[in-house]
C-alpha cells in the first residue's frame, strides 16, 4: 500500500516536473499584462491579436509548410531507399546504414554548420530552399529506421508470388509489399514531421535573413521579450495535439472491447 | 536484383552531398587556417583558457545532467513498466507530448518559474521557506538540461524494460532470488542497452548545447556550445568554429563506439 503511494507520488512529481513549465505557458496566454513578470488579469485578447499578427502567421505557415514538404519527400526517398538496402550486400549495407546514422548520432549544432558550410561553397541563396534541404536531409534517418525493421519482417515470397502471378513490379510492389510496410512508414513520417516542426538549431545556421520558423522567431524574441501571442499561439497548437491524441487513442481501444 | 538497387540512387547521391561532404567541410575548415594553408591551430586553440573552461564546463555540467536523468529515469521506467498494459501507449504519449510546444517557449517558461520574483519562490516565501535563486547559474542549466532530455532517458530504458521475458524474473524468484538479487541480476543487465542509448541520447545533446545556456544562464555562463554558434553566427571565424566542432566529435565518436560495444544489435533504440 505504502509502495503504491509512494511510486504515485513519484510519477505525480515528475508529471508536474514535465507540465510546469506548460501550464506557465498556458497562463501566460491569458495574461494581460504584456510582460512576463507580473499578471495583469485574465484577458483573451491575445487570441484575437494572433491572427492578425502577419509575422506570426508567416512564420507559422512557413514552419508547417517545411514540415510537410521535408517529411514528405522523406518519407519518399527514404521508404525507396529500404528497398533497395535491402537488397545490397552485407558490407555495403553497413556502410550506407553507418552514414544514415551520422546525423541522429552527431551533435545537430555540427550537422547545422557542417551544412551551412556546405550551402555557402555551393553559393546557395540562404532561404526557405536551404532550410528545406536540410530538414530533408535530417528526416530521411528516421524514416529508414522506422521502415526497416518493417522490411526484415516481410516474406520475400510473397512478392515474388505476385510477379510470377503477372503483376508488374510497381503493381506488385503496392499491392504486397506496401500494405505491409504502412504503419512504418506511417510512423517514420510523423516522426520526421514532429522532428522538423520542433527543430530550432539546424534551422538557425540554415536560414537566410527574411525567413523566419517559429523557433527562429522566438529565438530572435528573447531578447525584446516574447510576444503574448506566442503563448496563445503554442497553447492552440497544445490544446490542438491533445485532442487529437486522444482521439487516436480512444479509437483502437474501443475497437478492441468490441 | 539490379534494378532494385538502382531505387536507392537518389538517397545514395542525396547522403553523399548533403551527410558526407558536409563533414568533410568541417574537417577542411577546421584544418586550414583562412589562407587555405593546413594547420593545426584551430583545434589546438580549445587548450586556451576561455576555450577549455566552456568545454570542462559543458562536460561538468551534461555529465551531471546525464546522471541526474538516469536516476530520475529509472525507478519512473519500472513503474511505468508495471502498470496497466492497456494504457502503455497513452503513458507513452504522455512523455512525447510536450515536445509539441516549442522547446524554446518551454525553457522560457523556467525563467517565468525561477526567477527570484518567480512562481517558485513567491510558493516558497507563503511556506515562509527559503528562496531559491538558481535562475542565471550553472543549476539552472543542469535543470533545463534534464528538463529537456528527460523523456530520451526514459524511452529508450522504458523499451529494453518492456522486452524482459516475465518468465526470467519468475524463474530467478523460484530459484530463491530476493527483490534486490533479481534487479542486480537479471533486470539490471538486461537493460544495459536502453541504458547506453538513453546515456547517449541525453549525453550529446546536452554537451553541445547553445540554447539552454543562453536563456537559463543568462550572458554569464558560456558552454562550448555557445563558443562555436558564437564563431559561426557573430565573429564570422568558420575555421576556428569548425576547428572547436571537431574536438566535439571527438567526444561523439568516442560515445558511439562505447555504445556500439554495450549494444551490438541496436536493441536499445528509440525507434
Amino acid at each position: 500500500m505504502i509502495r503504491n503511494t509512494a511510486k504515485k507520488i513519484y510519477i505525480a512529481l515528475i508529471f508536474i516536473f514535465l507540465y510546469a513549465p506548460i501550464a506557465t505557458l498556458i497562463v501566460l496566454s491569458f495574461n494581460a499584462s504584456r510582460t512576463r513578470a507580473k499578471w495583469g488579469g485574465f484577458t483573451l485578447k491575445w487570441y484575437g491579436e494572433l491572427f492578425q499578427n502577419e509575422e506570426i502567421m508567416q512564420a507559422l505557415f512557413n514552419t508547417l509548410f517545411i514540415a510537410l514538404v521535408a517529411s514528405v519527400v522523406a518519407t519518399i526517398i527514404g521508404t525507396i531507399a529500404c528497398i533497395s538496402i535491402m537488397n545490397l550486400k552485407r558490407r555495403s549495407r553497413t556502410i550506407v546504414m553507418g552514414i544514415t546514422n551520422i546525423p541522429m548520432l552527431n551533435a545537430d549544432i555540427v550537422t547545422g554548420i557542417s551544412l551551412m558550410l556546405l550551402f555557402i561553397s555551393m553559393g546557395l541563396r540562404f532561404g526557405m530552399g536551404t532550410i528545406l534541404l536540410s530538414h530533408i536531409t535530417f528526416c530521411i534517418p528516421y524514416v529508414i529506421l522506422s521502415v526497416m525493421p518493417r522490411m526484415k519482417q516481410l516474406n520475400p515470397h510473397t512478392y515474388e508470388a505476385a510477379l510470377d502471378l503477372g503483376a508488374g513490379p510497381v503493381y506488385g510492389f503496392f499491392k504486397v509489399v506496401f500494405p505491409d510496410i504502412l504503419p512504418g512508414v506511417l510512423s517514420g513520417f510523423l516522426m520526421a514531421f514532429t522532428m522538423s516542426l520542433d527543430d530550432f538549431i539546424i534551422t538557425h545556421f540554415t536560414k537566410g535573413a527574411g525567413v523566419d520558423t517559429l523557433s527562429t522567431k522566438i529565438y530572435t524574441e528573447v531578447k525584446k521579450g516574447i510576444k503574448p501571442e506566442m503563448y496563445a499561439l503554442s497553447t492552440i497548437i497544445f490544446v490542438t495535439v491533445l485532442v487529437l491524441l486522444f482521439l487516436v487513442n480512444k479509437a483502437p481501444s474501443e475497437k478492441n472491447k468490441k | 536484383m539490379n534494378k532494385k538497387k538502382l531505387l536507392g540512387t537518389p538517397y545514395f547521391i542525396w547522403s553523399a552531398i548533403f551527410i558526407v561532404v558536409p563533414l568533410c567541410m568541417v574537417f577542411y575548415y577546421g584544418l586550414t587556417d583562412k589562407s587555405g594553408a593546413f594547420t593545426l591551430e584551430n583545434i589546438i586553440s580549445i587548450t586556451t583558457a576561455e576555450h577549455s573552461k566552456a568545454l570542462w564546463l559543458a562536460l561538468v555540467l551534461s555529465l551531471i545532467s546525464t546522471l541526474i536523468c538516469l536516476l530520475l529515469a529509472y525507478p519512473l521506467a519500472m513503474i511505468l513498466c508495471n502498470m496497466n498494459v492497456n494504457q502503455h501507449s497513452f503513458i507513452l504519449l504522455i512523455f512525447i507530448l510536450p515536445m509539441w510546444m516549442n522547446f524554446l517557449l518551454r525553457t522560457l517558461a523556467w525563467q517565468t518559474l525561477l526567477e527570484k520574483t518567480g512562481v517558485i519562490n513567491s510558493m516558497l516565501g507563503f511556506l515562509h521557506l527559503p528562496t531559491l535563486n538558481i535562475i542565471n547559474t550553472p543549476y539552472a542549466i543542469v535543470l533545463g538540461m534534464v528538463y529537456n532530455f528527460l523523456p530520451f532517458m526514459v524511452l529508450p530504458i522504458y523499451n529494453s524494460l518492456a522486452k524482459i521475458d516475465g518468465n526470467v524474473i519468475n524463474a530467478a524468484k523460484d530459484l530463491g532470488a530476493n527483490g534486490l538479487q533479481v534487479f542486480t541480476k537479471i533486470t539490471l543487465p538486461l537493460t544495459i542497452p536502453g541504458i547506453i542509448s538513453g546515456i547517449t541520447m541525453v549525453f550529446i545533446p546536452a554537451l553541445t548545447t547553445f540554447v539552454i545556456s543562453k536563456l537559463l544562464g543568462g550572458s554569464k555562463v558560456l558552454l562550448i556550445g555557445n563558443v562555436v554558434e558564437e564563431e559561426f553566427t557573430q565573429a564570422s571565424n568558420w575555421h576556428l568554429g569548425s576547428g572547436l566542432s571537431i574536438v566535439l566529435m571527438l567526444f561523439i565518436i568516442v560515445n558511439m563506439v562505447i555504445s556500439a560495444i554495450f549494444d551490438k544489435d541496436g536493441e536499445g533504440s528509440v525507434l
